[in-house]
C-alpha cells in the first residue's frame, strides 16, 4: 500500500489535510476514528443512563423496607440495568477502542470494511434506542438480563417488556457480529509490511480473540431468542415443559453464549492495560508471547465451562464435576496474565499517571473479582452463594473494577492521541481515587451481605437482618462513584476547549500510533511505516518510522463517504421492530434496508 | 508492500478442476444419496443404520466443501476459519446431547 | 448482510497481509459463524426429538422419496452453480447467466417443494404449536428455507448482471462467493436431510 504501488490513486478522490465538519460528514463517515469517537460518546452515554438505572435501585435499597420505587419498577431497573452496562455500554466502549486504535496499531489507513463499519455503529445505535424505547411504550422488560425461561413466557410476562429485550438483543447482535468479521479481516489482511502476528500489540491481540468470540457466540443467542420469539409470538413450545420441552435449554444456549460473552467483556480491557503498563514502567510487557498464549486460551477454554452458571439447576455429578474443574483450569491462564503484569512493574521506572494508576487499579480489582469467581467454581460453594449478594459483588468487581477501571486507563491513555489535547492529571486523580473507594465502599459490602443470605433481585428487605448498616453503606458508596464520573466528566470538557496540547507522542509510547500527529490524519499514515520488531517506536529504527510516518509521498487514495449503511441499519432495524410494533412498521423497513443494501452493493467504491 | 504481494492470484486462480470433474463428483453425490436412502428402507441395515448414515452425509459434505467450495486448493487460512467453527458447533451439539441424555 | 458483503472497497485487489483477497475471508468466516447458528438449531431439535406426547411424529408424516428428490435437485444446483463460476471465470458471460439461472430456477424448486411439504404437513395436522417436532421441524428448516431463499435472490441479481455483461472475468469472485453461501445452504442441507429425516 506504499505509494509506488498504488496506481489506482485517482487524485480526485484524494483527502486533503483535515476533515470535512458538519451532521452530514458524521451520517456519511465511513473514517474509523471518527466512527470509534460516535461508539465512544454514544456508549459514554447509555454508561451514565445505565447508572442512573443502578442508583435508582441502590436509593430502594439504602433501608429496608423502603419504598422508593415499585416492585414492578424495580425489575425493570435490574433488568435494564445488566442489559444496559453489558450490551449498550461496555461492549461498544471496547468496540469505540477497537475502531480508533486497531488500523492505526497494525499500520493501515482504515479497517478491512469501512461502510461495513459505519453499519456496525448504525445498528447499534438504532438498536439501543429501540430497547431503552420499552421505558416509554408500556414497560420496559423486567425478567433480568438472562432472561431466564419460563418467566420470560407470554403467560408469565405478559406485554411487550420481554419483546423489546429479546428484538433489541437481535439487532444488536447484528452490529456485533458485522463489527466482529471487520476486526477480524483487518487484524489478519491489513497489517503493515513486517507486522508479523507475533509483532502485533497485545490488544490487537486480544481485538482479534474477542472477535472470534463474537463470531461464535451471538449466532448461538441469535437461536435462544429466535426460539424465544417464537413462543410469545406464534405460540410454539420451545420452552414450554407442559408439551415436554424443557427450560434448562434456554440456560444452557444463553451461557453457552453468555460465558464468552464475559470474556468479550473482560479481554479488550486485558488488552489495554498491555499496552498502558510497558509504557508508564518504561518497560517492554514481561513475557509478550505468554500473554498472548493466555488470551488464545482463555478464548478456546471459555466454550467449556458455561454450566458453573447453572451449578443450581443440578446437573449432575459427572457435569459439575466437569464445569467445576474447566472453570478451575481457565483461571490458570488468567492468574498467568496477572503475573506478567506485575512482572512487568517489576522494576520498571513506573510513572503514576492516571492511565497508570487505573492499570494498576485494574490488576488489583481484577484480582479481587478473579477469587469470588474462583470460589464459585466449586459447585458446594456456589450452591451457598448463587443468587445472592456474592455474585452481584463479583460481577461488579470484574466488570467495574476490571472493564471499567481497563476502560478508563485507556481513555486517560489515548485521549490525547484522540483529541490532541491532554487530560488534567489533578482531575484524573481525584477522578481514580474516588473511582476507587467509591466502588469498594459500594461493591464490597455486598459479598458480606450475600453470605448472611440477602438474595440478589428482590426489591426490598427485612429489617434486622444483619445486613442494614452494609446496604446503607453500598449505597453510600454509589454517590463516590458518582462523584468520581463528575470529575471525569469536567476534566474531559475542560480537556477538550483547554487541555495542554498533546504533541505525538506525551507519553513516550511503543506502539505505531504515537509516529503520528494528534489527532491523525484522516489517512492516518503519510508513509506506511515497516516494522522490524514488537514495540517498534522502542527499537533501533524508531525514530526513523516517527520522522517518515508523517510524510505524504503522492496521492492517497481513501474511500468516500456514504449515507447507505445508515439507510441499511435504520430498515433493518425497522425491519425487526415490525416484530413489535407490526407489519406496518416491518414492510417499509424491509424496503428500506433492500433499497440501502442494493445502493451499497452497487454504489462505486474507487 | 511489494513483498507481500506474491501470491495474491495464484491462491484465488489455482488450477481449479474443470467441468468434468465437477460432473464426476456430482455422479458420486448423488450415488450416495441413492444408498442412503437405500439404507434407510433395506430393514437388514438397521443395526448399522446410524454410523453409517453419518459416514455417507460426512462423506457427501467433505466433497462438496473441498472440490465445490474449493478449500482443497485454496489457502489453509480459509480451511481454519470453517472447519474450526465447524468442530465447535458439532462439540456443542455432542455436548447439548449428552447433558439432556439423548445418549 | 449476503448482500452488504457483496461490494466493499478496495475491490481493485489491493495487496494484504497474507495475499488473501478480504471479501473471501469475510466471508468465510461469515459461514464459520453460520456454522454456530445451523449447530445452536440442529442440536434443539436433536435433544428435543422424542420427547413429544402428542402426534404427528415424524415417521408418521416425513415422505422420504419426495425430500430425497429434494435433496437431489439442492445437490445438482451446487453442480450448476459451480460450472457457472467455471464459465465466469473463463470470461463466457453467456455461459455463466445460463448456469446461473439454472442455479436459481432449482433453488426455487427446492424452496417450492419445502412449501409443498409444509402445506402437506399442515394438512396432516403438524402445526408449529401442535408439539415439540412441530415446533422445532418449521423452525430449523424454515430458517434454511430462508437461506436459500436469499441465496435465489443473490443468484438472479447476478444473472442480471452477467446477462448485462457486467460480470467479466476479473469480477468472477462476486459469483465465486455467492458460490460459497450456495454450497454452504447446500450442505446444511446434507446434515438436516441425514439427522432430520432419515435418523428418525
Amino acid at each position: 500500500m506504499t505509494t509506488t504501488t498504488a496506481p489506482v490513486a485517482a487524485p480526485a478522490a484524494t483527502h486533503e489535510a483535515g476533515s470535512p465538519s458538519g451532521l452530514w460528514s458524521w451520517l456519511t463517515t465511513v473514517d474509523h476514528k471518527r466512527i470509534g469517537v460516535l461508539y465512544g460518546v454514544t456508549a459514554f452515554i447509555f454508561f451514565l443512563i445505565g447508572g442512573i438505572e443502578a442508583t435508582l435501585m441502590r436509593i430502594q435499597l439504602a433501608k429496608p423496607e423502603n419504598t422508593f420505587v415499585s416492585p414492578d419498577v424495580f425489575n425493570q431497573l435490574f433488568t435494564m440495568h445488566g442489559t444496559t452496562m453489558i450490551f449498550l455500554a461496555i461492549m461498544p466502549l471496547s468496540a469505540s477502542f477497537f475502531n480508533f486504535l486497531v488500523p492505526l496499531m497494525i499500520g493501515a489507513r482504515d479497517v478491512a470494511f469501512p461502510r461495513l463499519n459505519a453499519f456496525s455503529y448504525w445498528v447499534y445505535l438504532f438498536g439501543a434506542l429501540f430497547i431503552n424505547a420499552s421505558f416509554f411504550l408500556g414497560g420496559a422488560p423486567n425478567t433480568g438480563w438472562f432472561g431466564y425461561s419460563n418467566l420470560t413466557s407470554s403467560q408469565f410476562s405478559p406485554g411487550h417488556g420481554v419483546d423489546f429485550w429479546a428484538v433489541g438483543l437481535q439487532i444488536l447482535g447484528i452490529a456485533s457480529l458485522a463489527a466482529g468479521f471487520n476486526f477480524i479481516i483487518t487484524i489478519v489482511n491489513m497489517r503493515a509490511p513486517g507486522m508479523k502476528l507475533m509483532r502485533m500489540p497485545v490488544f490487537v491481540w486480544m481485538t482479534l480473540v474477542t472477535s472470534f468470540l463474537i463470531i461464535l457466540a451471538f449466532p448461538v443467542i441469535t437461536v435462544a431468542l429466535v426460539f424465544l420469539l417464537f413462543d410469545r409470538l406464534t405460540g410454539t413450545n420451545f420452552f414450554q415443559p407442559a408439551m415436554g420441552a424443557d427450560p434448562v435449554l434456554w440456560q444452557h444456549l444463553f451461557w453457552l453464549f453468555g460465558h464468552p460473552e464475559v470474556y468479550i467483556l473482560i479481554l479488550p480491557a486485558m488488552g489495554i492495560v498491555s499496552e498502558v503498563l510497558p509504557t508508564f514502567s518504561r518497560k517492554p510487557l514481561f513475557g509478550y508471547p505468554v500473554v498472548v498464549y493466555s488470551g488464545i486460551f482463555i478464548g478456546f477454554m471459555g466454550w467449556g465451562v458455561w454450566s458453573h452458571h447453572m451449578f443450581a439447576v443440578g446437573l449432575g455429578p459427572i457435569a459439575d464435576s466437569f464445569f467445576a474443574l474447566s472453570t478451575m483450569l481457565i483461571a490458570i491462564p488468567t492468574g498467568v496474565k496477572i503475573f506478567n503484569w506485575i512482572a512487568t512493574m517489576w522494576g520498571g521506572r513506573v510513572e503514576l499517571k492516571t492511565a497508570m494508576l487505573f492499570a494498576v487499579g485494574f490488576i488489583s480489582m481484577f484480582i479481587m473479582g478473579g477469587l469470588s469467581g474462583f470460589m464459585h467454581a466449586s459447585p458446594p460453594a456456589d450452591l451457598q452463594q448463587t443468587d445472592t449478594y456474592f455474585v452481584v459483588a463479583h460481577i461488579h468487581y470484574v466488570l467495574f473494577g476490571g472493564s471499567m477501571m481497563g476502560i478508563f486507563a485507556g481513555l486517560y491513555y489515548w485521549f490525547p492521541k484522540m483529541t490532541g489535547r491532554m487530560l488534567d492529571e489533578r482531575l484524573g486523580k481525584a477522578h481514580f481515587w474516588l473511582t476507587l473507594i467509591g466502588m469498594n465502599v459500594t461493591f464490597f459490602p455486598m459479598h458480606f451481605v450475600g453470605l448472611l443470605g440477602m438474595p440478589r433481585r428482590v426489591y426490598t428487605y427485612a429489617p434486622n437482618m444483619g445486613f442494614d448498616a452494609m446496604n446503607m453503606m453500598s449505597t453510600i458508596g454509589v454517590f463516590g462513584i458518582i462523584l468520581a464520573l463528575l470529575f471525569f466528566i469536567a476534566n474531559v470538557l475542560k480537556s477538550r476547549a483547554s487541555g495542554k496540547p498533546a504533541g505525538n507522542d506525551p507519553w513516550g509510547g511503543s506502539t505505531l500510533e504515537w509516529a503520528i500527529s494528534s489527532p491523525p490524519p484522516p489517512h492516518n499514515f503519510g508513509t506506511i511505516p515497516t516494522v522490524h520488531s514488537l514495540d517498534p517506536l522502542w527499537a533501533k529504527d524508531g525514530a526513523e518510522i516517527t520522522r517518515t510516518a508523517g510524510q505524504v509521498r503522492g496521492p492517497i487514495h481513501m474511500p468516500p463517504g456514504s449515507i447507505w449503511p445508515l439507510v441499511a441499519a435504520l430498515g433493518m432495524t425497522m425491519l425487526m421492530s415490525g416484530m413489535v410494533f407490526g407489519w406496518y412498521v416491518g414492510i417499509p423497513g424491509l424496503v428500506i434496508m433492500l433499497t440501502g443494501l442494493y445502493s451499497w452493493s452497487f454504489e462505486p467504491c474507487d | 508492500m511489494t513483498d507481500h504481494e506474491h501470491g495474491e492470484h495464484a491462491t484465488s486462480e489455482h488450477a481449479h478442476p474443470g467441468a468434468k470433474a465437477y460432473v464426476g463428483i456430482a455422479v458420486i453425490l448423488t450415488v450416495i444419496t441413492a444408498f442412503e436412502v437405500a439404507i434407510f428402507y433395506i430393514p437388514q441395515m438397521h443395526p448399522v443404520l446410524v454410523p453409517s448414515l453419518l459416514t455417507l452425509s460426512a462423506l457427501k459434505f467433505t466433497l462438496v466443501v473441498m472440490f465445490y467450495m474449493h478449500l482443497k486448493f485454496d489457502h489453509r487460512l480459509f480451511s481454519w476459519l470453517f472447519v474450526m467453527p465447524m468442530i465447535l458447533a458439532a462439540a456443542v451439539i455432542l455436548a447439548l446431547m449428552k447433558l439432556f441424555g439423548v445418549f | 448482510m449476503a448482500v452488504a458483503a457483496h461490494a466493499v472497497p478496495h475491490a481493485a485487489h489491493p495487496p494484504t497481509s497474507t495475499g488473501l483477497n478480504s471479501r473471501k475471508m469475510l466471508f468465510w468466516a461469515f459461514l464459520g459463524s453460520e456454522c454456530m447458528f445451523f449447530g445452536s438449531l440442529i442440536a434443539t431439535y436433536l435433544v428435543y426429538r422424542g420427547r413429544d406426547q402428542v402426534g404427528p411424529h415424524p415417521h408418521e408424516i416425513f415422505s422420504i422419496p419426495f425430500t430425497s428428490f429434494s435433496a437431489f435437485v439442492l445437490l445438482m444446483s451446487s453442480l450448476t452453480m459451480v460450472l457457472a463460476l467455471a464459465a465466469i471465470q473463463r470470461g463466457d458471460q453467456k455461459k455463466g447467466s445460463l448456469w446461473l439461472a439454472a442455479t436459481a430456477l432449482l433453488g426455487m424448486t427446492f424452496v417450492g417443494g419445502q412449501c409443498y411439504e409444509f402445506t402437506e404437513f399442515f394438512y396432516k395436522g403438524l402445526h408449529l404449536q401442535t408439539n415439540l417436532f412441530g415446533s422445532t421441524f418449521f423452525v430449523l428448516t424454515g430458517f434454511h428455507g430462508t437461506h436459500v431463499t436469499v441465496g435465489v435472490i443473490w443468484l438472479w441479481t447476478l444473472f442480471t448482471l452477467a446477462v448485462r455483461g457486467k460480470i467479466p472475468k476479473e469480477k468472477a469472485l462476486d459469483v465465486e462467493i455467492a458460490g460459497l453461501y450456495w454450497h454452504f445452504v447446500d450442505i446444511v442441507w446434507i446434515a438436516i436431510f441425514t439427522l432430520v429425516y432419515l435418523i428418525q
